[in-house]
Formats: C-alpha cells, structure tokens, sequence
C-alpha cells in the first residue's frame, strides 16, 4: 500500500496525517500560512485561488467550531463551500461512507474535508479516490477518531514558531488526555518531525496510552516536575465521557492534579506560552485566569488556525 | 474407480514416510502403498512426477457462511475453494444464523455438504444457546447430529459459573470445547492489538492480558472439570507459554493458530488496511516470532485457516467499522510452505500440522494414507505458485492481507472418497 | 546585447516622476525587482506615504496550473488605498499579466483615486490591454529568454539577460 498522502512524484496530494511527512513539507506549509495571516486583517478579506472549486465539509462527527473554520478559510480563498452534517449512529446508517463520497464526486467536488469518529476514514476515502482515479479532488482530514488532526497540529507549530522561533531549542509539554487525543498524536508527530529535543505527555496512567514512548516522547505523571522547565504548555481537553469509562474518578480530582493553575505554571520558564486547541472547560483542564492570563496564546491559536487552514487548502488545488 | 497415483513423492506425516512411493486407490481407499495390490488395473493413472502426494489437508476452521450468510459466502462456493486449496476434512464454527444449537440445524448442514459429495464437513455446535454465554445447549443430541466437538466461535461466556457448568457438562460426555480465549471487558471495543501501531493509528487496542487473563480462567477450569479443552487462534508469545505450561503439567490441552497470525503482525495494518482487521488481532513481532517457534516444536498442535469469507461492502468502511475476518481455504498450503521455507523446517513437520496433528486434535481417524484409510488425498506442486488475486480464489471472499502475493505450492489434484473433486493443469 | 545599466534607468525615472506626481501619491513595488526599484524612486523622490509592496502569487492566473510558489513574501500597503493615487512598480513588464493581477489585489484593499504604471524595462510580447505612464527603456528581445533585475550584495542593480 502506497502512502496515500502522496502523488505520483511525492507531492502532498492529501492532507490525512503528520505521520510521514517530511520535516521540508511541514516546514513548507509553515513558510506558506504567514503571508495568510494578513488577509484578516484587510477590508476584503479574500483572495481569488479557490475561485469555481467547490469545497465540501463531510462531517460525520458533529463539531461547529471546527467546520466553521474551514469554512471561513475556503470562503477567504473564493471557493464554494458546501457543509454536510451526517449522523454517525448505526442506527441512522443510510448511504455507506463510500456511496455519499462518489454521490459527491458525481456533484463535481474539488475538495473534501473529512471529519469522522473512526480512526482511518479519510485513508479509506483516499484510496477510495485513488482507486476511481479521481486524482484532481483533495482530502483534508479534519479529524478522524483518536488518530489525526493534523490542520490543528499544524496551527500549533505555526504558534510555537511565530512566538518562540527555533524549534530546536524548545521543550514541550502535552498535558491531559493524551489516549483519546487525535490533535495530541498531531502535535507529537510535528514536534518530532520539526526537530523538538524534548517532547514531555503529562496525565495520569489511565489516560496516557501504552507505548506512547515509542513515538519519541518522555512520560511523566506527575505535572510539576512535568512542567518543569518548559517552554510550551499545550493543554487537552478532558471529556467528561472519561468519567463513565472508569477512566478518571471526577473532574475535581483530575483539577487538582493536572489542571493548568498558575502555580503549577510557575514550575515551567517563565516566559512559557500556554496553548488549548479549545474549545475549553474552564476549571477542569485549566484555570480560568491562566486561560485569560499573559502566557495563554489560545485566541491567536484560532487566527493562525484559519491562515494554516488556507495554506492547505492552496497547496492542495495547486499540486 | 481405480486410481494409481505414480510417481509421486509421497509424504505422510503419520506413517513416517517421505519417499516417492506409488498409491493404489479403489472403491474409495487406499488399497497399497509402494506396490500394487494383486490384480489391480487402474482405471486412471495420475503422473505425480515432480509432485507430492500428501494425505487431503485438514482445516480446523473454515466458516462457509451457511445457514444465514449466504450473501457472504454459500456452500457451493466454499466447499469449491476447500478442494481447489487440497482441503477434504474441515470443521466450521456455530456463529452462523441460527445459530449451531440445534441438531435439526446440524443435520441440514451436514446433509447439505454430503449432497455435494465434497469435502468432509465437521460441524462445532455452539456451546451455549444462541452462544449467548447463559444456557447450555442440548449437548449430547447435538453430538448425535453429527458435532465433533463444542465452541462459543468468537462470542464469550462472561459469566464465570455458566462457563464452569457448560463445561463440565461437556466433560461428562468426554466432549471437547474449542474455545477462543479473550476477557470480553478487556477486548470490548477493541481492534487491534494494543501495543506501538494501535497507539500511532488511534485504534483501541486489546491487550495481551486480555489473552492471558481468560487463558488461566480456562485452564482453571480444565483442572477442576477435567474437560479436554482446545485453545483456538492463540496469538500472543505469553498466551503460547500458558499452553505451553498446561501441557507440560499434564492438562488435556491443545492449540491452533491462524496462517494470518504466522506470518502477520500489527505491523500489516499500514495504512489502515481493513483486510488486516482480525479476531484476534495481530500481534508484535515478538508475538509473532513465538508462534512461529512454537508451530515448529509442536506446542502448537495445528495451523488452520480460519476461514471467514467477508462481503466487500462490509469490508470497505473505516478499520474499526470494517467486518473482521479474512478468506482462507486457498491459502492454507502455500502458507505452510512458506512458513516451511522461510524457517526451514522439514516438508513432512509443516505438512504434519495441517494434516495427521490436525486430525488428532478433531479426534478423528483422518490425515493419513495408511492401507484401508479413506482415499482423501492432496497432490501439489512443490514449485508451482498461487497468485492471489479476486480472479484467481475460488472462494466467494476475497478479503485477504495477502491480495497480490505470489505464494508458493499448487494444489493439482485433490481426491476425496477416492474420487477426484478437483483438478488444475500445471 | 549591450543592457542599460540599472540604477542609471533608475534615476532618470525618477526624474520622469519627479514633477508629475501628488503628495499624496503611494509607490507600490512588485516583489521582488519592483521593490527594489520603488525603493530606489522612493528615496530619490522623498515622497510622505510610506511604500508599498505586494506579492501577487495569490493573484496569478496560472494558479491552477503550477500552483503556489516556494518564497511567497508578505504584502504590505501601510496607507489607505481609499482616494490615493497609485503608481505601481516593476523592473520587466512583458505580457501584463502580473501588472493585472497586482492591480486586483490593490483593488482589495480598497478604491484607489488612480492607478498608474511605471517599469524599468518594457520588453514588449503584451498579452493584455496594460500600458505603463513611465518607461525606462524599451528593449526587443527573443520570445525564450528571461530578463532579471539583480541586486548584489553591495545592493548595487543591475540587469541580466538569460537566453534559453
């Protein structure tokens, strides 16, 4: 099985995860977002790159937030968006996933962005494509079960760039529910690819997968001594499904012991930048005056995120 | 009809004998071996130069999809790839719809696979009803239709004192239970193995213990109940040394494992591979490398294919959507003689666990070619190849990890009840 | 061929502005030879508006065809394009395509009072209706040859001509 992320000539043909791209084409997509940061800020915020294609929002896992995202970076690049909002139950199952992919197809979509609750269902669609040779319509994964979202990943390391420079001097920390974190595998894969020397996971045992260390990072369970030192805090979100999965005891509990304070934050430099993919739950995974305070870079997180999400999308049409 | 196998290097496992010996066949059994009985006149005489002639190979598991799945998999269809892939004896488990809980179900299988005058069908009946893991099942009638032994296929028993009673029930029979060992709260929503690939890929993993945990209940068990137990699709290094330990205490223990799992690890997932998507799941290399190991000593007693032919559409979802299992029958020979090539191990051992080893855990007279012995006998090339493709199976699956690889070994002629059931040009 | 010598075309555009322009005017340079040609006549000039800059990579026409380019720079317009006159600069106009696609950028920042076009060298092969107000040199050349503008590292201008 060939790498489905890649054309013919090793071009990025799809965006479905950091795992196996080079650090130059990270790197790339990096160099590509900045010039896209200033388009927010004009009056007319759009450029005409995407003009006559149509981007489609498959979202199989509900989440406003995210699709509204894409939706503004396709709409900035001059391209049609249609969203689609799926149920996922099987309960509810009507089409297959691959019978609503070739329906689309057949409404001459240029661009998917895929999100699902299964692991691996924007490397079926892919090969899918590849399978039909549909080689012109490009796949962006915008999240699929615990596996990937690398467009978030990416966002982080544009972050960690625009506020810190030089990755190889950094070290960081990925605190909470590093198990069911698909943004967190994400975060890994590009802070190892990028050239991090240390990359910390900080959360109790049940949360924090096994073998996570053979991905290159260092476990810790306790978050002082986690923290201690480092230069980016990039926090996850806890879901409180984990309570019923015998997983945590409680939220308060979990607070205490890896809930971002400010004196927790003191054992990290103290020029450390904080991070949240959002959205937050404020008192569970961090406390609401560091979420507010002057090391958090959450809200320019969402600003860059549109810009990286643009980049994409160019680099995609463009191949 | 009389039939004379010459020429052919004949290996059976269980006479001892690798040499190139004549068969004589007639009225379906082997009448000689080496010399012609007195006055035989063959009525068809099969060139066997260059090939090995074996005794017709084994399968402990081979669904074939019947009742209830016929759109998977029918029994024509099935029992065509068991004689395409040399197989004439093969025993299927009760996960079929309904369920192998009755002896009315029983006998319609078997009399269907009779009418077909193919390969020999042994029927697992379900352990429990509907395997649902709460009531027993009409042991002993069902043995009367014709089950050979009593599974749960991949359905567990949770309740630990049902799983004591149905098994004691069996032992009071001298019944054999098959069972697949796996702690269902440790597997539950699990997909893969839980190891280095699980965690990269974000799949939820089944841990080892999950195994291991449910290995010790069982043996537990076996000593309190005295049942002869076979442990089935063993998968891990740590769940072998349990079996290993059994056996060596004296317990009445025997194992399988699954071509996929000799010669497959977590590492075949790639890039979300549904055809890898396996009960139980695939393994570490570690994992792997014991089975491997343990197929040679013996401790594992036989290899089977673990048929499960899976339609497309069931196939081609997400990885932890897609249907598990994967297409088999064909694959069984080429498989163990690439496993005997790659570990060098003897013709005749390799043979030996999908033949005599596999009999003696069915508990039946079969996988040998003695005189007077029914004539179900394999006829391979040792240097041909199976290509595997959609074209080239026989089976109504074609859901396999091994799509596209060139295996090697050809099965030419298989006979069953001394009558030839399939035949292949070179 | 003998080529102009840079900076000496860049003084006498200078010159050639000098008198025709308002004080409001903004000189907006092309990355990246039309930058560094506006800021040669910015500075010769001595004019108020800060300068302009645009990369107009995500403006280009052949998109679809050859897609983003590697060093895609920032665009800058520090001043209200709204009723300012504009004088958009390039070292090499040829076929107009990027003058076309300059203009719809600047266009999204706002309604500019006038826009004008001054190049170092026209080299004529024009495929759109753009005709610049000023114009250093005009210069034939061969279809299949590339003309650049170079800087050295002393930050001296020079032109190169690259045949095929």
């Amino acid at each position: 099985m060939i790498n489905p992320q890649l054309d013919k000539n090793g071009g990025l043909q799809h965006l479905l995860t950091i795992d196996g791209l080079p650090r130059d084409v990270l790197t790339a997509i990096l160099d590509t977002a900045a010039p896209f940061t200033e388009v927010a800020e004009r009056e007319v915020k759009k450029l005409p790159l995407l003009r006559g294609k149509s981007v489609f929002n498959l979202f199989f896992e509900n989440s406003t937030r995210t699709r509204t995202t894409f939706e503004i970076a396709a709409k900035r690049l001059s391209a049609d968006v249609i969203n689609l909002n799926i149920g996922t139950s099987s309960a509810s199952k009507g089409e297959s996933l691959l019978d609503t992919v070739d329906n689309l197809c057949a409404m001459q979509a240029d661009m998917f962005v895929v999100r699902h609750a299964v692991s691996g269902a924007p490397f079926l669609i892919a090969q899918h494509l590849a399978a039909c040779g549909r080689d012109h319509i490009h796949v962006i994964n915008a999240g699929d079960g615990r596996h990937a979202h690398p467009t978030q990943g990416l966002l982080d390391m544009y972050t960690i760039r625009h506020y810190k420079k030089d990755f190889t001097r950094l070290v960081v920390a990925i605190v909470g529910d590093v198990l069911h974190s698909r943004v967190a595998r994400s975060q890994i894969g590009a802070l190892i690819t990028l050239g991090v020397p240390e990359v910390r996971v900080i959360g109790p045992k049940t949360l924090i997968p096994a073998d996570v260390g053979k991905l290159g990072v260092r476990v810790f369970h306790d978050m002082r001594s986690g923290l201690k030192d480092v230069d980016v805090v990039m926090m996850l979100r806890l879901q409180s499904e984990r309570m019923q999965g015998a997983l945590l005891p409680s939220p308060q509990e979990f607070y205490k012991y890896y809930g971002l304070t400010a004196d927790k934050l003191d054992c990290a430099r103290p020029d450390a930048i904080v991070m949240h993919p959002g959205p937050m739950n404020r008192g569970v995974e961090i406390d609401s005056a560091v979420a507010d305070g002057q090391h958090a870079v959450i809200l320019p997180q969402v600003t860059f995120g549109i810009a990286v999400r643009m980049a994409v999308m160019s680099m995609l049409a463009g191949a | 009809m009389k039939i004379h196998i010459k020429n052919g290097r004949l290996i059976d496992p269980a006479n001892s004998v690798d040499a190139l010996k004549d068969v004589f066949i007639a009225a379906g059994r082997i009448v000689g071996v080496g010399a012609a009985p007195e006055g035989f006149s063959a009525n068809r005489v099969i060139d066997a130069t260059g090939l090995v002639v074996c005794p017709g190979l084994i399968d402990l598991s081979a669904r074939l999809r019947e009742p209830g799945y016929e759109y998977k998999a029918t029994l024509e269809s099935e029992m065509a790839a068991a004689v395409a892939g040399g197989v004439t004896s093969l025993a299927c488990p009760p996960d079929t719809d309904p369920v192998l809980d009755e002896p009315g179900l029983v006998e319609m299988l078997k009399h269907r696979a009779r009418n077909l005058a193919s390969a020999h069908v042994y029927p697992l009946g379900a352990l429990t009803v509907g395997l649902a893991g709460e009531r027993l099942t009409e042991m002993a009638e069902l043995a009367e239709a014709g089950c050979i032994a009593f599974s749960q296929a991949n359905a567990q028993v949770t309740d630990t004192r049902v799983l004591f009673r149905a098994l004691q029930y069996a032992a009071t029979f001298g019944y054999k239970v098959w069972m697949q060992p796996e702690d269902s709260f440790l597997a539950r929503d699990g997909v893969a193995h839980e190891g280095e690939v699980a965690t990269r890929l974000g799949l939820p993993g089944i841990p080892i213990c999950a195994e291991t945990i449910a290995l010790s209940r069982l043996l537990e068990l076996v000593r309190e109940t005295g049942v002869a137990l076979h442990v089935k699709r063993v998968s891990s290094a740590a769940g072998l040394e349990g079996v290993a330990r059994a056996k060596a205490e004296g317990l009445p223990v025997t194992c399988d494992i699954s071509i996929n799992h000799l010669h497959l690890s977590e590492q075949d997932i790639r890039y979300f591979n549904p055809h890898a998507r396996l009960i139980p799941p695939l393994r570490t290399l570690e994992d792997r490398e014991a089975l491997r190991l343990g197929l040679a000593e013996g401790i594992v007693d036989a290899l089977c294919s673990d048929h499960t032919p899976v339609d497309d559409d069931a196939k081609q979802l997400p990885f932890g959507e897609a249907e598990p299992g994967a297409t088999g029958l064909e694959l069984l020979l080429p498989l163990t003689l690439k496993w005997a090539g790659e570990a060098q191990q003897p013709l005749a051992t390799a043979l030996a666990r999908i033949t005599s080893d596999a009999a003696r855990v069915l508990g039946i007279l079969a996988g040998r070619l003695s005189a007077g012995a029914v004539a179900d006998v394999c006829v391979f090339d040792p240097l041909g190849s199976f290509k595997v493709s959609p074209a080239s199976l026989k089976s109504q699956g074609k859901n396999t990890p091994f799509l596209g690889a060139e295996l090697p070994g050809r099965v030419r002629y298989t006979l069953i009840e001394g009558h030839i059931a399939y035949e292949s040009g070179p | 061929m003998q080529l102009p010598d840079a900076e000496r075309l860049c003084a006498e555009l200078a010159d050639s502005l000098r008198t025709e322009l308002s004080p409001d005017t903004a000189l907006v340079g092309i990355h990246t030879g039309g930058v560094w040609v506006a800021e040669r006549l910015h500075a010769a000039l001595g004019l108020k508006t800060p300068l302009g800059s645009l990369d107009v990579s995500f403006y280009r026409d052949d998109f679809s065809r050859s897609g983003l380019h590697a060093q895609i720079k920032s665009s800058a317009m520090p001043f209200e394009v709204e009723d300012r006159p504009i004088v958009i600069i390039d070292d090499v106009l040829y076929t107009g395509r990027t003058i076309r696609a300059a203009m719809n950028e600047i266009f999204d920042y706002g309604r500019p009072a006038r826009i004008d076009l001054a190049v170092l060298i026209d080299r004529g092969g024009r495929e759109l209706p753009v005709c610049p107000r000023w114009t250093g040199q005009v210069l034939r050349l061969k279809p299949g040859s590339n003309l650049q503008l170079e800087r050295n590292e002393a930050g001296v201008l020079s032109l190169r001509l690259i045949d095929d």
